[in-house]
């Protein structure tokens, strides 16, 4: 029967590669293609230019300030919302005191509520988030200004996002509060699979929880820091960096361009500016960001697997 | 913008109609980017084959239109919805009875049109409007579309010896042309800028709009004592600045000074009516007249402001009115006035202001049947079409006159009597269609926006403003118009 199984795996196999080949390898294969040409995105002529594109991206000081921008979300963001879901996911599942009668291994006091707070802004759509920080950050009537009066700070009156030194910030403190929850579940639910035994020992050995955290839960939930890590990455450099600066900032991505990203960039210049093939040719340099990102995250997370 | 013009959405930022653009971008700019993009470019090809015959030009039927070809007609669906332009396609209708009209509306006028354009085949008339609008300077630089000059030049539907042109407001005719004397675009909405008030609240302090600029600043100080702040405006969007700004430019400086900036000519912001009218504007920062908080506000929450009472003017243009109506008080007596000027010495006297046309309607190159088209507009350039417009929507249209007997809202009132006062002094600035992302993100936000927020002297304003003229009008990657 063996020689049966190849045509048997290829019968398989076709259809999803084909389809996997025509929607997703195909279209890259076509970007490509147009950030050599001219093309407008509105008129079907267009003619090859060569390297005239991304000459003119090297020159380009917004598509530098947006690269810029994107790096630092890609970098600092997944650190701050890692960091925060890893410390809040253990303390609700493993950080709490030992209760009378109660299991060994337990989170703090209400920990199934903080649980739902975290994973409340999940059900929220990134545009509907953004719109509510847009008001909230309203230095006339926004609800953290009119805070700082409340509390007697009248004189400290930001103007948020319209301050280049603060939008960007601004910016990032919404991603992060948006996307924590997601990595306190994704982190839980690791913490949920290491067995109990293992702290019952760490706890016995006399560990206390910052120990616990960083020899036991930290080693055993790697591969699970590690996607999110990437997820997390792509994510900030693709489409929430895009929906929070679209939305939030003024229209060209913030006062001075102090919160451009690329993905707005290829956007404006596609879709307002008719520059498609320009648009292309941003798009091709943020995949290469993107994938330089995942090779680096992946390279540098790699570490022996631990079995238990 | 939620409510009106093409302006509106043409040229300012963010709207409650570009959220649910937004969300769907979102959905297509991930982190590929691209495939989205790709995949509606390629096909394409030439297709001139199957355009309709032309049928028999009469005097009922000057541009010829084949009664029996079909039309079709794409509307952007905004704030001026589209009843207005379903009544024109029943007068079509009638006229043509043997014509199938398609007519469709929708918010989506570039992901919808753009992939036909790609295809070369594209509806008959394209109210291109809204927050995705097509570009009209790469439309017109790759031959997309149909010149208007028949239209212009055949009879108005009312009156048969007077031509179309003839019945247009002033500048509506210009503004469709880009380079030569082609017209591209008729505009089909008319839009009045300038610095609105309440009349209420400027009467409350016993005060007439002021005509010079010290005048402004003594009613602003009059303001300040009793709370309230001379200024607010978009701040977040600066280049809603422009609406008062460039108009007091000219009436400083003279017509030319705009000119050349539109023009992109060498050390055209650096003319003494710049600097004296951007001193002019910093003073306001300065002083304190500009209410706190604006450099964060966007264009909803600066309207709501002003229409709360905390500031007195802003500049805006008249779809305001429809825009802010649920935040206007009853009382408010809104009013626009045009912009203040320096003194008695300026170039133009008050009253010169910015009005211009809004709603661009185009007729592309390959459409099948560009006559209908065209006959289409004529009939919306008819009196009773344009009275139809203005009484639904509260705007005026690019058809000169057809506000008797209209019930006109109080803005609106006064921005036809700013129009009458203005005569022949209106200007139309054109770096905001021309240059869209220098007028907007260049000298609107990093030019203006830091000034006004008090980052940037007005010498290093016009300094940083210079150097971006200077960078477009060397960039070939846009195209660059002249003032004819």
């Amino acid at each position: 029967m063996q020689h049966g199984k190849y045509r048997f795996i290829v019968g398989f196999l076709a259809l999803p590669l084909g389809l996997y080949a025509l929607f997703v390898v195909w279209p890259f294969i076509q970007s490509i293609y147009y950030s050599f040409t001219d093309w407008t995105g509105l008129s079907p002529e267009f003619k090859m230019v060569g390297f005239d594109n991304y000459s003119r991206m090297l020159d380009d000081d917004i598509f530098w300030k947006s690269l810029q921008h994107s790096l630092l979300f890609a970098l600092l963001l997944p650190v701050v919302t890692i960091g925060l879901a890893l410390f809040f996911a253990f303390m609700i599942n493993v950080g709490g005191r030992k209760r009378k009668n109660g299991p060994v291994i337990t989170g703090v006091r209400g920990s199934s509520f903080y649980k739902i707070v975290y994973f409340f802004p999940q059900v929220l759509s990134i545009a509907i988030v953004a719109l509510l920080f847009a008001f909230a950050y309203n230095p006339d009537s926004g609800a953290i200004n009119s805070l700082l009066r409340g509390i007697g700070l009248d004189d400290l009156q930001p103007l948020w996002l319209g301050d280049p030194d603060l939008a960007l910030w601004a910016v990032m403190a919404v991603l992060v509060w948006s996307t924590v929850g997601f990595f306190v579940v994704l982190f839980s639910a690791g913490m949920a699979s290491i067995p109990a035994e293992m702290y019952e020992a760490a706890l016995l050995d006399g560990a206390n929880r910052v120990t616990t955290f960083f020899r036991v839960t930290l080693p055993l939930l790697w591969d699970t820091v590690q996607s999110g890590w990437v997820y997390m990455g792509i994510l900030a450099l693709g489409a929430e960096s895009f929906a929070v600066v679209q939305i939030m900032t003024t229209g060209p991505g913030g006062p001075d361009y102090s919160t451009t990203v690329m993905v707005l960039y290829v956007y404006q210049k596609a879709f307002r500016d008719g520059q498609a093939a320009y648009a292309t040719t941003i798009g091709v340099a943020l995949l290469v960001v993107t994938l330089a990102f995942a090779a680096v995250v992946m390279r540098l997370g790699r570490r022996e697997r631990l079995e238990y | 913008m939620g409510s009106t013009s093409a302006e509106n959405h043409g040229t300012e930022g963010v709207g409650r109609r570009d959220l649910i653009k937004r969300s769907a971008a979102l959905g297509l700019i991930s982190v590929p980017t691209m495939s989205f993009l790709s995949a509606c470019a390629s096909s394409g090809g030439d297709d001139s084959g199957d355009k309709a015959k032309a049928g028999k030009k009469t005097a009922k039927n000057p541009l010829a239109v084949n009664d029996t070809a079909g039309m079709e007609f794409v509307l952007f669906d905004g704030g001026f919805g589209k009843e207005y332009a379903e009544d024109a396609v029943k007068i079509y209708e009638k006229n043509f009875p043997e014509a199938t009209v398609k007519f469709s509306a929708t918010q989506k006028i570039q992901s919808t049109l753009q992939p036909r354009f790609n295809q070369g085949t594209p509806p008959d008339l394209i109210d291109n409007s809204g927050a995705e609008q097509m570009d009209m300077g790469v439309l017109v630089g790759k031959n997309q579309l149909t010149d208007l000059t028949p239209l212009l030049d055949a009879p108005s539907y009312d009156d048969p010896d007077k031509k179309v042109r003839d019945t247009l407001r002033p500048g509506i005719v210009e503004m469709g042309q880009f380079d030569g004397e082609k017209v591209w675009i008729l505009y089909y909405a008319y839009t009045v800028y300038g610095v609105w008030y309440s009349q209420k609240a400027l009467a409350s302090l016993d005060e007439q709009y002021p005509e010079t600029w010290d005048q402004m600043l003594a009613v602003c100080a009059k303001a300040k004592k009793k709370g309230m702040a001379g200024w607010t405006y978009a701040g977040k969007y600066p280049y809603y600045l422009p609406f008062s700004l460039y108009p007091m430019i000219g009436k400083v400086g003279g017509r030319e000074v705009l000119d050349a900036i539109d023009n992109l000519e060498p050390n055209a912001w650096k003319h003494p009516a710049v600097k004296a009218c951007f001193d002019a504007y910093y003073e306001l920062y300065k002083k304190g007249y500009v209410l706190k908080g604006t450099p964060g506000l966007d264009h909803i929450q600066s309207q709501t402001a002003w229409a709360e009472g905390k500031a007195l003017f802003i500049p805006n243009g008249s779809w305001v009115e429809n825009e802010s109506a649920n935040v206007i008080p009853e009382d408010f007596d809104l009013a626009v006035s045009a912009p203040t000027g320096l003194d008695s010495s300026d170039k133009m006297p008050f009253g010169t202001i910015w009005a211009s046309g809004g709603e661009p309607f185009i007729v592309p190159a390959k459409a099948k049947n560009a006559p209908g088209g065209m006959e289409q507009l004529r009939i919306m350039l008819s009196e009773a079409s344009s009275k139809n417009f203005t009484g639904k929507v509260k705007s005026l249209t690019a058809y000169d006159g057809g506000t008797d007997g209209v019930a006109l809202t109080p803005g609106l009132k006064s921005g036809v009597a700013a129009l009458d006062k203005a005569g022949e002094n209106v200007v139309n600035p054109r770096l905001q269609d021309w240059y869209v992302q220098l007028q907007k993100e260049k000298i609107g936000v990093s030019g203006l926006g830091e000034m006004m927020a008090g980052r940037l002297t007005p010498a290093e304003a016009i300094k940083k403003i210079q150097g971006f003229a200077d960078e477009a009008a060397k960039d070939d990657s846009i195209k660059h118009y002249k003032h004819q």
